[in-house]
């Protein structure tokens, strides 16, 4: 039987009056390759704080790695979290910081390593994502694709059990995109890493992941390999998303009300303000 | 608007104010009381760096200014009675007890307060407060509880410095220039102002404003929506809550230790 490093049991999450999850249960295997899909807004990202305990569920339960999450406390944790590695969309890397003490910031902090050897790790992880030479630069000073690749490094800096990618794909260009793909997929051969990427990037995440999981509408529509994905044995929500369609089961339109109605309707519904 | 509707709306923004409150609480409680980290004391010098340091300019300017304008009104009305040499009297024992830590409290609230509120927000605009989370650190521990320190530890000194150049400004305008005799003039400060009774009141008036002010700007930065419009009222708040809550706290802080 499959470990199961991260389970998500039948979690309900509302925000304000909407209701994001309805029951989501998803359960991820150690050491493989995980892809989260589904149309924007649909609370990806999310659920990967649900995960790192960075939002508690309204209902259900979030396991990591036996560790029940919304129980744990503040400090409990933030020992759990030194096992997890989280990518941000932005980077977020710590301006006031160069980007060698952004990556060295994680070690510094949870080991007592002498600076000699955080040196040294600090430079095996710049090297693997190709950015050893900039070492000395501030993120001020870096284009969208090094930031999200110094962002990896300090993500790996401790060589967690489980990183969490949040749109490791978006706004990047080809090669950029082909860079980070690539460094995914070896970071999770090498070291056995269970790697979560939330995405809605088809092409990337179908050529890398294990398992895919498609939610649209607070649950879970669809899941399994990318092949079985991409057969026609699944919901033509699953379909409409896979192949990109722009109107299916999922509209395309924002609820609203009758569109020639609306048209001959003389109310002015905007505030009439430019600013 | 009916009754029950005006009710609700009262009720609604009562809970409102308790959980802003009750959130600042937290955030007190978290970064300072529960678990002071002595490992973070380099962050808490840099933070009296940019707090205190970087705003001596500013109150030293200020506290001169000041104190040759007490100066010379007061000149002016002492005169009329014959009584200029009590001129270093009376500058010292306002500067001490009021203008030296309300005036710095204000300044601080600009220029300091008003920073930290923007440089929290932008971080959490940023996720950098988020990804510090997930790296498994605390920002209360490692952003907020060292602004806190540095803004208690920065904000008397500061007020000392304005009081003791504005007593210097009132002896070069006072002494060396309108003429009052310059041993009258600190002779009656001498006899006139008490440590424990004048100097350290105006001290802890000082420190509860440094605490405060820090407070609301690390809260006011924290608690951001964090869009370019969240952050902008959030640093307008600061400026605003601390400069009234400095002069309100002022009011009830000497009715309590001047035994009223």
């Amino acid at each position: 039987m499959e470990n199961h490093i991260i389970k998500i049991e039948d979690v309900t999450f509302s925000r304000g009056q909407r209701r994001i999850f309805d029951g989501v249960s998803i359960d991820i295997p150690e050491g493989k390759i995980v892809g989260i899909m589904g149309p924007s807004g649909t609370g990806k990202t999310t659920l990967l704080r649900l995960i790192g305990g960075q939002l508690k569920p309204d209902g259900g339960n979030v396991f990591v790695d036996g560790h029940e999450i919304p129980a744990l406390s503040r400090e409990e944790l933030f020992e759990v979290r030194k096992s997890m590695g989280m990518l941000f969309q932005s980077g977020a890397l710590f301006t006031d910081l160069t980007v060698y003490d952004n990556v060295a910031f994680p070690i510094r902090i949870h080991t007592r390593l002498p600076e000699e050897m955080i040196r040294d790790l600090v430079l095996i992880k710049l090297q693997s994502v190709g950015l050893r030479g900039a070492a000395q630069l501030y993120p001020s000073e870096l284009s969208g694709g090094m930031t999200r690749r110094v962002a990896l490094a300090r993500a790996i800096a401790l060589d967690p059990r489980i990183i969490m990618y949040d749109e490791p794909f978006a706004g990047l260009d080809p090669i950029a995109m082909g860079v980070i793909v690539e460094l995914i997929k070896t970071h999770n051969r090498v070291y056995g890493t269970t790697s979560i990427i939330v995405s809605h990037d088809i092409g990337e995440t179908a050529s890398i992941a294990d398992i895919i999981f498609i939610i649209s509408d607070g649950k879970v529509i669809g899941s399994g390999s990318p092949k079985d994905l991409f057969d026609e044995v699944s919901s033509p929500r699953v379909q409409q998303f896979i192949k990109g369609l722009p109107d299916g089961p999922v509209p395309f339109h924002y609820p609203a009300a009758d569109y020639k109605e609306e048209l001959l309707e003389s109310t002015v519904t905007s505030s009439g303000r430019f600013f | 608007m009916d009754l029950l509707s005006a009710l609700r709306r009262l009720g609604r923004d009562s809970l409102d104010v308790l959980s802003v409150f009750g959130r600042a609480s937290v955030i007190w409680w978290e970064a300072i009381w529960r678990r002071p980290h002595f490992a973070n004391l380099p962050l808490v010098i840099k933070q009296i760096y940019q707090l205190g340091v970087l705003s001596v300019v500013i109150v030293v300017l200020s506290g001169f200014s000041i104190g040759a304008v007490l100066a010379l009104q007061g000149y002016n009305q002492l005169v009329k009675y014959g009584s200029e040499s009590a001129l270093g009297l009376g500058v010292a024992l306002v500067l001490v007890m009021e203008i030296g830590p309300v005036v710095s409290a204000l300044l601080f609230a600009g220029r300091a307060g008003s920073a930290v509120t923007a440089e929290i927000g932008l971080m959490k605009a940023t996720e950098q407060l988020s990804s510090m989370e997930m790296i498994g650190v605390d920002p209360l521990q490692r952003i907020v509880a060292p602004r806190l320190w540095a803004g208690f530890i920065s904000m008397p000194i500061l007020a000392m410095m304005f009081s003791v150049v504005g007593i210097w400004g009132a002896s070069l305008v006072g002494v060396d220039w309108l003429g009052v005799y310059e041993g009258a003039f600190w002779a009656t400060m001498q006899d006139g102002v008490d440590f424990k009774s004048h100097v350290l009141k105006g001290i802890i008036k000082s420190v509860v404003f440094g605490l405060v002010v820090t407070w609301i700007a690390v809260f006011q930065g924290y608690d951001t929506q964090p869009t370019s419009e969240g952050i902008a009222a959030s640093t307008t708040r600061t400026v605003v809550y601390s400069s009234v809550a400095v002069l309100v706290l002022d009011f009830f802080l000497t009715l309590v230790m001047f035994n009223f």
